[in-house]
C-alpha cells in the first residue's frame, strides 16, 4: 500500500488548487486520506483495485509455472518463498491451493469489483447525474476503508500458520470447514468487503435516485448509470445471504456447530469429530445465491463503460438505448433465480435442472440484446480509433466469446462432462479477463482527463492495446482445448500424470508463455499512467467532444464539482444531430 | 458544499436522502435474516428428528421478551411523535425508555444463554441450538447496535436538535424505523425457534 500513499497526492495536486478559494485548504490527511469526496475516494478505490488486480495477477504467473514445469524449481525467485511452500523453490501442492484459492478471492472481491464499482461509480456516477458529491459522503468514506481493511486481512492471511485459504475462491463445505486458520480469516475478511459493498451500494442508489440534476429524467440518464444502479441493487441484495452463508461458516469453525457438516464424515480415514447433521449443499446454494448476482457485477459496470466509449467514439446515439435499459433491469432480476446451474454436478433431481437451465437460456437474451445493440451502434458511424476505443472494440468479440461458450454449462446435459475442466475457466475468464478487464483499461484512459486535466499517450496506449489482445487469447483460447479434452481445473502439475490428458498438456507451456508476455505488456500501461499524470498532454475540459455532463465540470473538477450547478436540457446521446452547430449537442448546454 | 436533499423532500420523489438510505438498508438485512431463516428450513426439513423449541426453551421468559420488544417499539413511536409535538423534554423520557427496555431484553436473554450453558447445551450440541444461539445472537447483535443509535440520539447526538429540528426528527425516524425492524425480525424468530 507504500504505492497508494505516495502516488495518490499527485493524482490529485491540481484539483486542490482549483477549489481553494472558496475554502480553506484542509490539512493532508483530511484531503487526502480521509476525504469525503467522491472522487478522492473514487481513485483511492482504484489505485487499490488495480494493485490488487496485479497482485492476483502475480500468483497466477507462479502457478503458471508449476502448470508449464511441474514440480521444476522456479528459477531466481523460487528461493524467497520459503521452505514451507516452495522447497528448494519447487512449489509444493498445499501453497499451490493456496494461489488458486486467493488468485480467485482477489481478483474478484478486491480487484475487479473494487475498480469497477468503487471506483468508476464513485468518480463518474456523481459527475455524470450532475451532483455535487454522493448523498452519504461519510458512508462512502467508511465503505472504502471497510474494504481496505478486508484487503488488508486477506493479505495477512497468507502469513498465519498453516497459509491462506486453501479452498478456492467458492470455499466450499466441509472441505473448507476442516481447513487452517487461513479460512477464518477468509471469512472475517469476506464479512468486511460485504459491509463495504453494502455501504457502498445504498449510497449509489440513493445518490442516483436523490441527486439528479434538474432536467435529468430517468431516461436521460447516461446508460453508464443505469448500469452502476443495477449493479448496486445486487450489490445490496446479493450480498447479505452470503453473509449469512459465512456467518454459519464462522459458526462451524469457531463453535463447532455443523451447519454444513454432514453425519458420519470421515476424512482421511478419521471420523471428524462434529455432531453432523448439517448439510453441505446448504452452502453452495448461499454461496451461489450471492455468486451468479455476483459475476453481473463484473459484467454491468463494464458495459456501461463500454456503451460511454462507444457512443462517444462513433458520434452517434447508442442504438436501442431503451431496449439496453430494459434488457439490464431484466438481467439483474434474473440473475437471482440461475445460481444452481452452478450445481447440475450435486446430483439435483431433473426438475430442478429443468427450471434452472430454462431460466439460464432466458437470461442469455437481455446479454445478447445489450450486446448487439452495442454492435449495430457501430454501424454507420464516423468511428475514431482512441486507445479507449479500441479496448471497447476488442471487449465486444472477446465479451461475445466467453458469453457463448456458457451456454454449453448452462445446460444440465452439457454441463455435467464440462463441469470443473478448464472449459469452464476459459469461459469465465474471456467473460472476466478480456471483456471486464478491457472495458475497464477503456475506462481509464477514457476518464483519466478528467481527474487529471492531461490525456495519457496515445501511442503507450496502443503499445499496451495489441500485445494484451494477443497474449490474452492466448493464455485462455487454449483452455477450451484442454476443457473439451477433459482436464479438470484443480490439477496441481496442469495434467502431467494423467495418460488422457498427454495430447493436450504441451499447451500449458505455451499459455504460461502468454501470461508472462501479458505481464510484460502492461509495462507501457504502467509508465504511461504514472507519466501522464505529470507529464500527459494538457487538455481541455470536454477532450473526447462528449455530451454526459461530467465534461461539463472543470478538469480536474474541485470540491463540489461543478461552479454552477448544471441542468440538463436533452438525452444522453445527441451525437451528429441533422442541424445543431456541432457534431455533439452535450446534455448541459441549453 | 452541501449535499440537496439531506432534509428536505426532493419534490419528484418525496424523500429525503436518509429515508431513502435507511430502507434500502433494511431490505439489505431481509434478504440476511431471509438467508438465514432458510437455512432454518432446510436444516429442519432435512433432519431426521426435530425438537419442539418448548422442550428446550424458556417459553415464558421469551414471552416477556416479546412484550419488552414491542414496549420499546412504542416508546420509540412516542419519541419520535413527541419531537413532531415540539416536545423535547417528553421526547428524552421516551428515548431513554426505549434504550432501557432494549436493556431489559438483552438481560434477560442473558439470563438465557446462561441457562443454557449451565445445563450444557452449546451451540455444537446439535443443529437446532446451533441455529437457534445464530439466529438469537445475530440479532441480539442487531438490539445492541440499535441500542448505540438510540443512545447516541438520547445524548450527545440531541445537540442537532438546537439548530437543526427538522434534520434531528428524521434522524430519529430513521434510527426508529431501524428499531421496529429488529422487533419484527424477533417476532418471526420467537414463534419459529420457541413455539414451532
Amino acid at each position: 500500500m507504500a504505492t497508494t500513499a505516495t502516488e495518490k497526492p499527485a493524482v490529485h495536486h491540481a484539483g486542490a488548487h482549483a477549489g481553494h478559494d472558496e475554502h480553506p485548504e484542509p490539512g493532508f490527511l483530511r484531503k487526502y486520506v480521509f476525504s469525503t469526496d467522491h472522487k478522492v475516494i473514487g481513485i483511492w478505490y482504484a489505485v487499490t483495485g488495480l494493485l490488487f488486480l496485479f497482485f492476483g495477477f502475480c500468483l497466477v504467473m507462479l502457478m503458471r509455472w508449476q502448470l508449464a514445469f511441474p514440480g521444476r524449481p522456479l528459477p531466481l525467485i523460487g528461493s524467497l518463498f520459503g521452505e514451507a511452500r516452495m522447497p528448494g523453490g519447487s512449489m509444493l501442492p498445499e501453497f499451490y491451493n493456496e494461489l488458486g484459492a486467493m488468485h480467485g478471492t482477489i481478483m474478484v472481491f478486491l480487484g475487479v469489483v473494487p475498480l469497477a464499482v468503487g471506483g468508476f461509480g464513485n468518480f463518474v456516477l456523481p459527475l455524470q447525474i450532475g451532483a455535487p458529491d454522493m448523498a452519504f459522503p461519510r458512508i462512502n468514506l467508511a465503505s472504502y476503508w471497510s474494504y481496505f481493511l478486508g484487503g488488508v486481512t486477506m493479505l495477512a492471511s497468507f502469513f498465519v500458520p498453516g497459509g491462506a485459504a486453501q479452498s478456492g475462491w467458492t470455499s466450499y463445505a466441509p472441505l473448507a470447514v476442516i481447513a487452517g486458520h487461513g479460512q477464518t480469516m477468509w471469512l472475517f475478511g469476506m464479512i468486511f468487503l460485504i459491509t463495504s459493498s453494502l455501504l457502498g451500494a445504498l449510497n449509489f442508489i440513493a445518490t442516483t435516485v436523490q441527486l439528479r440534476a434538474p432536467g435529468l429524467t430517468w431516461f436521460r440518464l447516461p446508460f453508464f448509470v443505469w448500469a452502476q444502479l443495477v449493479t448496486s441493487f445486487l450489490l445490496l441484495l446479493a450480498f447479505p445471504p452470503l453473509e449469512a452463508a459465512g456467518v454459519l461458516q464462522l459458526m462451524d469453525r469457531l463453535a463447532g456447530t455443523s451447519f454444513f457438516m454432514p453425519t458420519g464424515l470421515v476424512v482421511s480415514g478419521q471420523a471428524v469429530a462434529y455432531t453432523g447433521g448439517g448439510n453441505p449443499l446448504l452452502w453452495q446454494h448461499l454461496f451461489w445465491f450471492l455468486a451468479h448476482p455476483e459475476v453481473y457485477v463484473l459484467i454491468l459496470p463494464a458495459l456501461g463503460i463500454v456503451a460511454e466509449v462507444i457512443a462517444n467514439n462513433t458520434r452517434k446515439p447508442l442504438f436501442g438505448y431503451g431496449i439496453m435499459v430494459y434488457s439490464l433491469w431484466f438481467l439483474g432480476f434474473m440473475s437471482f433465480i440461475v445460481w444452481a446451474h452452478h450445481m447440475f454436478f450435486t446430483g439435483m433431481g431433473t426438475t430442478m435442472a429443468a427450471f434452472f437451465q430454462t431460466t439460464t437460456m432466458i437470461i442469455s437474451i437481455p446479454s445478447v440484446a445489450i450486446l448487439t445493440s452495442l454492435i449495430i451502434s457501430l454501424w454507420g458511424g464516423s468511428i475514431r480509433f482512441t486507445t479507449p476505443m479500441l479496448f471497447a472494440l476488442a471487449f465486444l468479440p472477446m465479451f461475445g466469446i466467453g458469453g457463448l461458450t456458457g451456454l454449453p454449462l448452462g445446460l444440465a446435459a452439457a454441463d455435467i462432462p464440462l463441469h470443473d475442466t478448464y472449459y469452464v475457466i476459459g469461459h469465465f475468464h474471456y467473460v472476466v479477463a478480456p471483456g471486464t478487464l478491457f472495458a475497464l483499461f477503456a475506462g481509464i484512459y477514457y476518464w483519466f482527463p478528467k481527474a487529471t486535466g492531461r490525456k495519457m499517450s496515445e501511442r503507450l496506449g496502443k503499445l499496451h492495446f495489441w500485445p494484451s489482445l494477443v497474449f490474452i487469447n492466448g493464455i485462455f483460447m487454449p483452455m477450451f482445448i484442454q476443457g473439451l479434452a477433459g482436464v479438470s481445473r484443480r490439477l496441481y502439475d496442469g495434467g502431467a500424470s494423467y495418460d488422457f490428458a498427454k495430447d493436450v498438456t504441451h499447451w500449458n507451456v505455451f499459455m504460461s508463455y502468454s501470461a508472462w508476455g501479458l505481464a510484460l505488456a502492461q509495462i507501457p500501461f504502467i509508465v504511461n499512467f504514472f507519466r501522464s499524470i505529470r507529464h500527459g498532454e494538457k487538455v481541455s475540459d470536454n477532450p473526447w467532444e462528449a455530451t454526459t455532463i461530467e465534461w461539463a465540470a472543470p478538469s480536474p473538477p474541485p470540491h463540489g464539482n461543478f461552479p454552477t450547478p448544471p441542468e440538463a436540457h436533452r438525452g444522453p446521446y445527441d451525437y451528429s444531430v441533422p442541424g445543431a452547430p456541432r457534431d455533439h449537442s452535450p446534455q448541459w448546454a441549453s | 458544499m452541501e449535499i440537496p436533499y439531506t432534509v428536505a423532500e426532493r419534490p419528484d420523489t418525496g424523500l429525503n436522502n436518509g429515508k431513502i438510505g435507511i430502507w434500502l438498508f433494511l431490505a439489505s438485512e431481509v434478504m440476511l435474516f431471509g438467508a438465514l431463516f432458510a437455512s432454518y428450513l432446510m436444516m429442519r426439513l432435512g433432519a431426521a428428528e426435530w425438537p419442539r423449541g418448548d422442550s428446550i426453551l424458556n417459553v415464558p421468559l421469551a414471552t416477556l421478551n416479546t412484550v419488552i420488544l414491542i414496549s420499546s417499539s412504542v416508546t420509540m413511536v412516542m419519541a419520535w411523535a413527541s419531537l413532531k409535538r415540539h416536545d423535547f423534554g417528553k421526547y428524552r423520557l421516551f428515548m431513554g425508555g426505549t434504550v432501557l427496555l432494549g436493556f431489559g431484553f438483552l438481560i434477560i436473554k442473558y439470563i438465557e444463554y446462561s441457562a443454557k450453558f449451565h445445563h450444557g447445551l452449546f451451540p455444537s450440541t446439535s443443529t437446532f441450538l446451533a441455529i437457534y444461539f445464530t439466529l438469537t445472537g445475530l440479532h441480539g447483535l442487531h438490539v445492541v447496535g440499535g441500542m448505540a443509535v438510540n443512545a447516541y440520539f438520547w445524548g450527545p447526538g440531541a445537540k442537532l436538535w438546537k439548530s437543526d429540528p427538522e434534520h434531528f426528527t428524521n434522524r430519529v425516524e430513521n434510527s426508529g424505523l431501524f428499531w421496529h425492524f429488529v422487533d419484527l425480525v424477533w417476532i418471526f424468530l420467537f414463534p419459529v425457534l420457541y413455539l414451532l
